[in-house]
């Protein structure tokens, strides 16, 4: 079986400022640390765990993005995949979910795949367009928030576990070829071995352009997507907590008086 | 302005929330509410829809007992066919995500997801969104369209009484296509662990601020200082610290304490959605801008394994004395 994954590198926000830039539509990246996005790691290590359970097949590692993101794929490839793709373009900046999909459903078709692997959404912008317009784009069935992969007949037929609101799984069965969105937890992703890295930093990455595709500047980037950001702000909170000031000492004994005075310790 | 078409969503005899919160929310919108209801006995779901919406249009068939993106797809895009809404909202749900994407792209018209707030300039939406994990609002424009989708965060609108008696009018599954290519098989739920933390009355929510594994202690000293359970965000369950049912959140449980105490947790909104009815919040987190203090009544920015430590010091001092 053919397996394709398409991952993005992403900020790491989680504990940092996050500044809107002088544009007001981008945030100061400078001073972040970059990554895989989250969930496509899972799907990476997906794909690479039902080539191995399978004992056969090749998985294809595409990304959209600039130089950068080659880190991003290196890794997947020392941690099984065979070969990449990375598509890069001038045209392809400020893009959306959409006009994301088009360029991966472009630089995808020309491949024989049987499963395109996607995160179920990103980090940075949580969209979480992709999986479902890149199979709509290339005529296939899909599945998102997919948390358990069983192959029942390679090229064929696949069931899958997808996770519902409240822990709710829904198993399905779909026909191959197929895009599925993939859900965190549904494994448990690989460290690269120091051999698989050395290895991966020999392989070629393809870089495709716009042109190379096939894709007109107008259908890609924000040219191509369904709207246009205008701007951003900080968000609206309702009233924030009272925040308690002091060493961790003092800090902890406020919080405990606190609980003490509410009936909570 | 033209028709708005909420999408109602119900799953397993239960209409989901979101589904009225977008009907009250369109009924501000001025224009045409019209609940589109695609289901199999469901009539008390129509019935329902009706009194938020000018009209039902409601499908009845056993292809859509269970959710099924294709067949999904395929009866919203005939419908919006044959009666031309303006607007499409769908919750961005499990379900919404699924579909919304997959309908755009077929009916060739804008989507954006995860609408947080909404205005209209005209007929064309503006809607708002988060993006970094809550850190930041994005305002986005639209282009121009006869039809525009959106998927609708729960809570975005706020769901009122029923002041409508809409028109409920069947209409025959427009789906004729085989779709065997995409099969519902069953519906799997969650394992049953030792604690039901729906039911705990203290909670220590930890999240992945705590790093390792091997940091649990840290966290385990503090919730048992308390008497209270652990409970956990999804990158610690994802990561096999905590076992699943110990997870608060959109695809965890529902938590209603009367102290949730979250360590090292960010407060994205699948998370919180799982326990901002909790009595008191506190959160224990270094990064000030953390969304979770927007929604906590109280809070440390520290590190927790600085302040951690201390408190369980004090509360065993409060205790013991
Ligand atoms: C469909 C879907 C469903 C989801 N369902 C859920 C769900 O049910 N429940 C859920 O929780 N999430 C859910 N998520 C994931 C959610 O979006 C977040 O990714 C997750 O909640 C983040 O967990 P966290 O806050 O522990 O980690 P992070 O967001 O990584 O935050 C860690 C926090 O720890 C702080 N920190 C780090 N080190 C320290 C330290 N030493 N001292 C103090 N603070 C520190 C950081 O400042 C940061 O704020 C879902 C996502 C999707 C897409």
């Amino acid at each position: 079986m053919n397996m394709v994954v398409c991952v993005k590198r992403v900020p790491d926000t989680a504990e940092s400022e996050v500044h809107i830039d002088a544009s007001g539509k981008d945030i100061d990246k400078s001073r972040l640390s970059f990554g895989i996005n989250e969930c496509d790691n899972y799907a990476v290590e997906e794909a690479i765990q039902i080539k191995e359970r399978l004992g056969e097949g090749t998985v294809t590692v595409i990304s959209l993005g600039d130089k950068e993101s080659d880190e991003v794929i290196r890794m997947a490839l020392a941690k099984g995949g065979d070969e990449a793709i990375r598509l890069e373009d001038e045209a392809f900046k400020g893009g959306d979910g959409f006009a994301v999909a088009k360029a991966l459903a472009a630089a995808i078709k020309g491949l024989e795949y049987d499963i395109v692997f996607t995160g179920a959404l990103a980090d940075d912008d949580g969209y979480a367009v992709v999986p479902a317009a890149l199979a709509e784009l290339l005529g296939v069935p899909h599945a998102t928030y997919v948390k358990k992969v069983e192959i029942l007949e390679p090229g064929k037929r696949a069931k899958v576990g997808r996770e519902l609101e409240g822990g709710l799984m829904e198993f399905l069965e779909i026909d191959l070829p197929c895009v599925l969105g993939i859900q965190t937890g549904i494994n448990e992703p690989r460290y690269a071995s120091f051999k698989g890295i050395k290895q991966a930093a020999k392989k070629e990455i393809a870089i495709k352009s716009a042109a190379d595709l096939g894709l007109d500047a107008s259908e890609v980037g924000e040219a191509g997507s369904w709207a246009a950001l205008e701007k951003f702000t900080p968000p609206v909170v309702g009233e924030m907590a009272e925040i308690l000031e002091g060493e961790p000492e003092e800090t902890a004994a406020k919080l405990a008086a606190i609980l003490k005075e509410k009936g909570l310790v | 302005m033209k028709d708005i078409f909420v999408l109602i969503e119900h799953r397993r005899g239960e209409m989901r929330d979101v589904s009225v919160e977008m009907l009250c929310g369109a009924a501000k919108l001025g224009g045409t509410v019209v609940a589109v209801l695609l289901g199999k006995d469901v009539d008390a779901f129509a019935k329902k829809a009706a009194g938020y919406a000018d009209k039902v249009l409601y499908v009845n068939d056993p292809l859509f007992e269970n959710y099924n993106s294709e067949a999904y797809q395929k009866a919203l895009s005939a419908l919006v066919k044959e009666h031309g809404p303006g607007l499409v909202l769908i919750g961005n749900t499990a379900q919404g995500v699924d579909l919304a994407p997959a309908l755009a792209v077929e009916l060739g018209v804008p989507l954006v997801t995860d609408i947080t707030a909404l205005e209209m300039e005209g007929d064309k939406p503006k809607p708002t969104r988060t993006f970094y994990g809550g850190k930041l609002d994005a305002h986005f424009t639209m282009k121009d369209a006869d039809l525009y989708i959106l998927t609708v965060r729960e809570a975005t609108f706020t769901a009122e009484d029923p002041s409508k008696s809409g028109e409920i009018v069947k209409v025959d599954n427009p789906v004729t296509e085989d779709l065997s290519y995409r099969k519902f098989v069953e519906y799997v739920e969650p394992e049953v662990g030792e604690v039901d933390i729906t039911q705990s009355t203290l909670l220590v929510g930890v999240g992945r601020g705590i790093r390792e594994d091997k940091n649990m202690p840290v966290v385990e000293e503090l919730a048992q200082a308390l008497g209270a359970d652990l409970a956990a965000s999804r990158a610690v369950v994802d990561a096999g610290w905590l076992p699943a049912d110990r997870q608060v959140g959109i695809s965890g449980k529902t938590v209603k304490p009367k102290l949730y105490l979250a360590v090292g947790i960010s407060g994205a909104f699948q998370h919180v959605t799982g326990m901002k009815g909790s009595e008191v919040i506190v959160a224990i987190n270094k990064d000030p801008d953390a969304p979770i203090f927007g929604i906590a009544d109280y809070g440390i920015v520290d590190d927790l394994f600085k302040v951690v430590p201390k408190l369980v010091e004090k509360i065993k001092e409060l205790k013991g004395a």
